[in-house]
């Protein structure tokens, strides 16, 4: 059995695999599809979660190195009660996406970026993000909204 | 002697050049097929649904439906009930923005308030809604009239209904925000309190209803972000890869090597043996590459099991009938055959020998680029339900209708019998217009009897796509002693499946560029045998055809002395349009436009630091005319960084600006992160570039600045998916060669050593 904290809430996995990448516990095993598969070899981004407070690449952490982690998805991010993160209001504000594949992937890369650094000059935001690729090419946008959520108010 | 190539069905050769518009049809014929709408209406719940669809239908049938309210399936494009106004979004959302864009178009003619508005997928159904399919940055051109229409038919109806209710006469109300207002008494009634009502208002005519001209728009133009923006940052289920059905299995599917490859056996036994793993077998394929191909499926209990067994798998592969494609063979082929004639003539104009000896400047270079992947980010799968003689699929594809046939042909199903259920697709590019996957999916469901979703590694993605096929041209250019071009002789060696046409996206004709443009022009074609199939890719042909041309332009114009921008525009010449009322045929006077607007934008002609340069091209495709303007530099050991890139297009009216940016902006980076570094090389049918770390995505350190031009003529508008794209490659080669005197002519311009 494996026990970790999943968007604030124990969760006690049976009968899974160890060596099963974090990625497909989540989509296939615990309904959470927000992270997604792009290469499965730590190449894209498109699969990134953060483990206790890291950007990680699900797709090649296997389950039992998240033992005892506390995982934040996607669908974690948002505050209990439904209040956006201010990085989703800012992608929501920049109109970021185009097919919105790898958005999550960002999201989360930002995310754990701005929990370590709030206020990050433009070059720390390029190499934070340098491992989450967009295949539409939404850079621009990205970073844009980066900058939104860093210079607006957490609430 | 050679064995056939995999040929991807005609139906896909036809689908490109039918969003190319080479195919008869213009916004003409779609206004005589206006006229054709059959419209249906009727109260559902007390609201008012109202769709305005192509004609196929007898009017017979339509009556019928309109007799038999219960009849009323939600096909239609708009319900005003509850509420909210429910707006139906035809074409499959790709990333490309139309489950926005098209919306908009209903809700401006509506003058609904855009807070009001929800939008929905529509069911996939061709008597309804016709063509729906994401190709050919088609979406918004095909559906300007049509969706139009039927915001503007409810409008009616709801100032009908307005009008009776208070006696006075229509021509009196007004509409604004979903409300019908009478300014003379002051009365006002939103559209949710007349819906009932309107319901029961007479059809208008077609002909009675006048849209709104350019100045009256109060959305088309805004900046609005994507209806699906919340779901996308919450991460809700909106894909293809995230369906789910109860008792669903897992599947993985393991083709051949090399296309064509049949497995003579595999280890069954031990696979079906690993843990999770609830079945294995082989599937024999109906022989048609954009259908069934023979394979081993795995059937289990989660995908990552799926995946672990298909690892383990050993499988015994006879590759007699399968390709053998070899790109070191096809390119020393190619170089060989640069200085022989071309096997067919495909444009004669002038005298090309003539004008070469009398020019004064002349030139040669052989241009080359490799085949390329799609590599959209989510890779190939599907959910498919398969029993009792129906099936159920929940797709990402770009054309639903072409997968429902195709389907229905692998399992032996009346079409009536299949349904495709639209779901968000993680970009399509082109590869989605084939729908193998959803084929394999539909066959392995049949098997077990049970739900299943199909989810392709990476490495079957890029090992089975329909690729972007490479290419070779050997050209020669003159330019006479005024400083004119003169000539132009371009052989293209590109690649065949039957030996007969060229695949896919390498059919440059007499009407590209500088087809009509030069008094002496000669192209001919070689074409080269290819097995693995070749499909569309992002604006097929284009995306390749211009860097080629525009980059051999800017040669002749730096041989000649000129100035590449008055050379480019001295070419386009004086403002004419090709074939006046055809949309998709080049009109220099808008091509002129935006030469001259990204020239300015971007500063040309400005004195630059060593080693820093611009660089311009212009490529006209997809009825949109663009220019860019790169600027680049270049240090010691060829290091390049893309600074800014201004581009300027004329696509008409935009609909929804940002949007539309963002196309563009994706156009710019996804031109450069293709030139940059990627390829797709066969050797012995294999492709040697199975994963994302042999085939380098531009990544945020690298994009450049991007600075987008619309110049909004008054032409009907046109789409955005594709025209921004081809326009990038030379222009940024232009740059390296302004910054540096280096000249490209192999993409990826890796291969000549530059690293970015
Ligand atoms: S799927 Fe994990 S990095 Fe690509
Ligand atoms: S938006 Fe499509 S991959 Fe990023």
């Amino acid at each position: 059995m494996i026990v970790l904290t999943l968007n604030g809430r124990e969760r006690r996995l049976e009968g899974l695999d160890p060596e099963m990448p974090l990625l497909w516990a989540l989509r296939d095993h615990l309904d959470l599809v927000g992270a997604k598969f792009g290469c499965g070899i730590g190449q894209c981004g498109a699969c990134t979660v953060m483990v206790d407070g890291r950007a990680v690449r699900s797709c090649v952490l296997p389950l039992k190195s998240a033992a005892g982690a506390s995982v934040t998805t996607i669908e974690g991010l948002a505050e209990a009660d439904g209040g956006l993160h201010p990085l989703q209001e800012a992608w929501i504000a920049e109109d970021v996406a185009q097919c919105g594949y790898c958005q999550a992937g960002q999201i989360m890369a930002a995310a754990a970026l701005l929990d370590s650094n709030p206020a990050p000059s433009d070059a720390q935001i390029e190499s934070a993000m340098a491992g989450n690729l967009c295949r539409c090419g939404t850079y621009l946008r990205v970073k844009k909204a980066i900058r939104r959520a860093a210079g607006g108010e957490r609430t | 002697m050679s064995r056939p190539g995999f040929n991807p069905d005609p139906g896909l050769l036809e689908l490109v050049e039918y969003a190319q518009g080479a195919r008869a049809n213009s916004f003409a014929l779609a206004r005589l097929d206006r006229r054709r709408f059959l419209q249906l209406t009727g109260a559902v719940g007390g609201g008012l649904m109202l769709g305005l669809q192509l004609g196929g239908r007898s009017a017979l049938a339509s009556q019928a439906a309109d007799a038999d309210a219960d009849s009323f399936e939600p096909g239609v494009y708009l319900k005003i009930a509850g509420g909210e106004i429910v707006i139906y979004a035809p074409n499959p959302e790709v990333g490309q923005g139309v489950k926005t864009s098209l919306p908009m178009l209903v809700a401006e003619e509506l003058d609904a308030a855009w807070t009001d508005v929800r939008v929905e997928q529509s069911p996939i159904d061709a008597e309804r809604y016709g063509r729906q399919f994401a190709g050919g940055s088609r979406s918004i051109p095909d559906r300007w009239e049509g969706l139009r229409q039927a915001g503007a038919s409810a409008r009616a109806m709801l100032i009908a209904a307005a009008a009776k209710r208070w006696g006075v006469p229509a021509p009196e109300c007004e509409t604004a925000e979903s409300r019908v207002t009478h300014p003379a008494s002051g009365r006002s009634a939103s559209y949710f309190e007349l819906a009932a009502e309107a319901a029961r208002q007479p059809l208008p005519s077609p002909d009675s209803l006048r849209l709104k001209g350019r100045g009256e728009y109060r959305l088309l133009g805004r900046r609005l972000t994507g209806v699906d923006n919340r779901a996308l940052v919450t991460g809700e289920r909106l894909f293809g890869i995230d369906q789910t059905l109860p008792e669903m299995a897992h599947a993985a599917y393991q083709k051949g090597p090399a296309t064509g490859a049949v497995p003579r056996g595999a280890n069954l036994e031990e696979i079906k043996r690993l843990p999770g793993v609830l079945d294995a077998f082989v599937l024999e394929g109906n022989g048609n590459v954009s259908e069934l191909m023979p394979g081993v499926a795995i059937v289990a209990r989660d995908t990552w099991s799926a995946f672990r067994a298909k690892a383990a798998l050993e499988i015994d592969w006879d590759e007699s009938g399968a390709a053998r494609d070899s790109w070191a063979d096809a390119s020393a082929r190619a170089a060989e055959l640069a200085r022989s004639e071309g096997g067919e003539t495909l444009a004669d104009r002038g005298d090309v020998a003539a004008a070469l000896d009398a020019a004064e400047t002349r030139l040669e270079a052989f241009y080359q680029y490799h085949f390329v992947s799609h590599a959209q980010l989510e890779p190939q799968n599907c959910t498919a339900w398969v029993r009792g003689g129906e099936a159920d699929l929940w797709a990402p594809t770009q054309t639903p209708g072409r997968g429902l046939k195709s389907v229905a042909k692998t399992l032996g199903l009346n079409p009536s019998r299949v349904r495709v259920h639209q779901t968000r697709a993680g970009a399509g590019f082109g590869r989605r217009l084939v729908n193998d996957f959803m084929c394999e999916t539909a066959a392995i469901s049949a098997r077990v009897d049970r739900p299943v979703k199909l989810t392709w590694t990476r490495e079957d993605d890029m090992s089975h796509d329909f690729y972007r096929a490479g290419g070779f041209h050997a050209l020669q250019g003159g330019v006479d002693p005024n400083g004119r071009l003169s000539a132009w002789r371009d052989h293209i060696i590109t690649f065949s499946h039957d030996g007969k046409r060229p695949v896919v996206g390498g059919h440059l004709s007499a009407k590209d560029f500088p087809g009509g443009l030069v008094s002496n022009h000669r192209l001919t074609r070689t074409l080269l045998p290819w097995h693995t199939p070749c499909g569309a890719w992002r604006a097929p042909g284009s995306n390749v055809f211009a860097f080629a041309v525009q980059s051999f332009l800017d040669e002749l114009a730096a041989a000649a002395g000129r100035d590449p921008l008055d050379f480019l525009l001295e070419v386009l010449g004086e403002p004419r349009w090709f074939e006046p009322g055809n949309f998709w045929s080049l009109n220099t006077g808008r091509a002129a436009e935006v030469v001259r607007l990204a020239a300015r934008e971007a500063g040309w002609g400005r004195s630059l630091p060593e080693g820093r340069g611009l660089g311009l091209a212009f490529w006209f495709s997809h009825a949109g005319h663009f220019a860019e303007v790169a600027e680049v530099s270049v240090s010691a050991g060829r290091k390049l960084r893309v600074h800014r890139v201004t581009v300027a297009g004329d696509v008409g009216p935009i609909v929804n600006r940002s949007g539309a940016e963002n196309q563009v902006e994706g156009s710019v980076i996804d031109g450069l992160s293709t030139m940059f570094g990627q390829k797709v090389t066969h050797e012995a049918g294999r492709v040697e570039q199975p994963n994302f770390h042999r085939y380098p995505l531009l990544r945020m350190p690298q994009a450049p600045e991007v600075d987008v031009h619309f110049i909004e003529s008054d032409y009907p508008p046109s789409g955005l998916g594709e025209p921004a794209l081809p326009p990038l490659a030379p222009a940024v080669a232009n740059a390296i060669f302004a910054a540096s005197g280096l000249r490209v002519r192999t993409l990826p311009i890796s291969e000549e050593g530059f690293t970015l």
